[in-house]
């Protein structure tokens, strides 16, 4: 069998200098996603996760270490990857159409067929009639999955997601995190997602990576195997599941949060 | 018409009464600067009349009035208004137009903007008036020299709060537009620039005012023709229905400059609402 690491970190470490200090964020860090897999990264708030999002999606250089996406080395920003911030960081002034495009008008591929393509994902996932609204027009959930479609847009074989509901209120977050592992699985894209909800990361993905405090280090790594795995399962329902409670201990404990 | 009743319809009465308030709110606040307006110049008039306050002084409505229709009427107060309007547009268009490239060259090279930030910080505090002399020199006793004063009065500030709003475009928005390679112009084109329209519309606001004061000031200095000269005129020979037909017609001409920007501010930023 061929090496199916579809996204394969090799060593990377990061340092950040500042006039006044220099941060080590990450020390010869290496894991791999494979083809289709959703893998969540869980560790404490600032032990270099949004960092590790931003190498891969080559928005930054590591100081050492390489990264190959489907076997080519990334160095800079590229299309294999699509980036989704915590914020939807949609533009008031476009119409939700316009903001959808913004990515394929960036890459000059504005044309009748991409934009039939992306009016077929708005409809397909709710937001046919919302077209030519405004942002300010929306739900905090819906924006969020303009954001996703947006980010669908450009057509990425790997989905990078930086706390991507955690902006959202608790029943917001259930729902759309629902919908986006559902959207994910469905255009059968890859995803790292990175989540400080230890319940978000068992629900949504096929693997957890529990880091160390800063500089990140893998401290586990837990293959998810949750008795839902019926048809065609939803986080929501995979929350029920007898294992659920187990590796949600598990990865908590390993997360070491004390309450000072 | 039709469609505005049709609308109408489908409101409840009280909502339909919330409009009607609303309405009635807003004519009784027109009503009332109309009103203010026309009480400050009765008052004046009659203070005038029965002498309380010096007519040679103060002038007074009539007097101005009569004078504003002479004037209009021999065309010397269309040609004076002209001059200045004239003078003002230019230096605004050529201060914002020129300001807001400079802003962009330092967005676009840190290290220009803080090899500048210095003399930017002290032009932007000294009273440009100051330099009225040497620009009329400089620039010519003329047209170009009052256009150049009222340009300079306003690029320094242009450039500060256009630079200041481009700064502070949120930076992950930019971040997300990398993400999908876009390039330095791109991001210009995609979100710097729009993200600063409110910001380019109250400076232009700001502008309005500050390109008037150049273009004063500079008539003040070389008199020739314009509503700046027409005031200093009407002071030197003491004849103050002068001098306040010039200021009224050039609050005027403000006013309407002002709403010019406000209806470009309402179109441009539909979205805003
Ligand atoms: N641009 C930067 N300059 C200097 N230090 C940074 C920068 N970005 C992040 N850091 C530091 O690097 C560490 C990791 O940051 P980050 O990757 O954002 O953490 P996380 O996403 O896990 O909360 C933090 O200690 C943070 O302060
Ligand atoms: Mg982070």
């Amino acid at each position: 069998m061929r090496n199916n690491k579809f996204v394969d970190i090799k060593n990377i470490s990061m340092t950040y200098h500042t006039l006044d200090n220099e941060t080590i964020a990450l020390k010869e860090l290496s894991f791999h996603v494979d083809k289709g897999e959703i893998v969540s990264l869980v560790g404490p708030s600032g032990c270099g996760k949004s960092t590790i999002l931003s190498i891969i999606a080559g928005l930054l250089k590591p100081s050492t270490g390489e990264i190959f996406i489907d076997g080519h080395r990334i160095d800079g920003p590229n299309k294999a990857s699509g980036y989704m911030f915590q914020r939807d960081n949609l533009f008031p002034w476009r119409t939700i159409l316009q903001n959808v495009l913004i990515g394929l008008e960036i890459q000059k591929k504005v044309n009748d067929e991409s934009i039939a393509r992306v009016s077929q994902l708005l409809d397909t996932y709710g937001l046919g009639e919302f077209k030519n609204h405004y942002p300010d027009q929306l739900s905090g959930g819906m924006r969020q999955r303009v954001a996703l479609i947006r980010t669908l847009a450009v057509e990425p074989e790997l989905l990078l997601l930086d706390e991507p509901f955690s902006a959202l209120d608790y029943q917001n977050r259930l729902a759309v995190g629902d919908e986006i592992a559902r959207i994910i699985k469905k255009e059968g894209k890859t995803a790292l997602m990175v989540t400080h909800d230890v319940g978000e990361a068992i629900s949504m993905s096929d693997r957890v990576l529990v880091l160390s405090n800063r500089p990140a280090t893998i401290k586990n790594i837990h293959h998810i195997q949750l008795t839902c795995q019926s048809d065609n399962p939803s986080p929501i329902q995979c929350r029920e599941a007898p294992e659920f409670r187990h590796y949600f201990n598990l990865i908590w404990k390993e997360l070491d949060v004390y309450v000072k | 018409m039709l469609n505005k009743d049709n609308e109408n319809v489908k409101y409840s009465p009280q909502h339909q009464e919330f409009l009607r308030a609303v309405k009635r709110n807003k004519l009784q606040i027109k009503a009332s600067q109309v009103g203010f307006l026309m009480l400050f110049i009765i008052c004046w008039e009659v203070a005038a009349n029965l002498k309380w306050i010096d007519p040679f002084f103060f002038s007074k409505p009539s007097d101005i009035f009569k004078l504003l229709v002479r004037l209009s009427a021999d065309g010397s107060l269309i040609m004076h208004t002209t001059v200045s309007v004239y003078e003002t547009l230019m230096g605004f268009v050529i201060g914002t137009v020129l300001g807001t490239i400079v802003a962009i060259m330092l967005w676009w090279s840190d290290f220009i903007a803080k090899v500048v930030d210095p003399y930017l910080v002290v032009l932007n505090a000294l009273p440009k008036i100051a330099l009225g002399p040497i620009i009329i020199i400089w620039a010519g006793a003329g047209t170009r020299g009052i256009i150049v004063t009222a340009l300079l009065i306003s690029i320094v500030v242009t450039i500060l709060s256009t630079f200041n709003g481009f700064k502070e475009v949120d930076t992950e928005k930019i971040k997300m537009l990398k993400t999908f390679g876009a390039t330095k112009l791109q991001i210009l084109q995609k979100v710097v620039l729009p993200a600063s329209v409110p910001t380019m519309i109250n400076t232009m606001k700001i502008n309005i005012g500050m390109s008037w004061v150049g273009v004063i000031v500079g008539e003040f200095l070389v008199s020739k023709a314009g509503l700046g000269y027409l005031i200093v005129y009407g002071g030197q020979v003491f004849r103050l229905d002068i001098v306040m037909a010039g200021v009224i017609v050039l609050a005027v001409a403000t006013f309407v400059m002002y709403q010019f920007v406000a209806w470009v501010e309402n179109r441009f930023l539909r979205w805003k609402q």
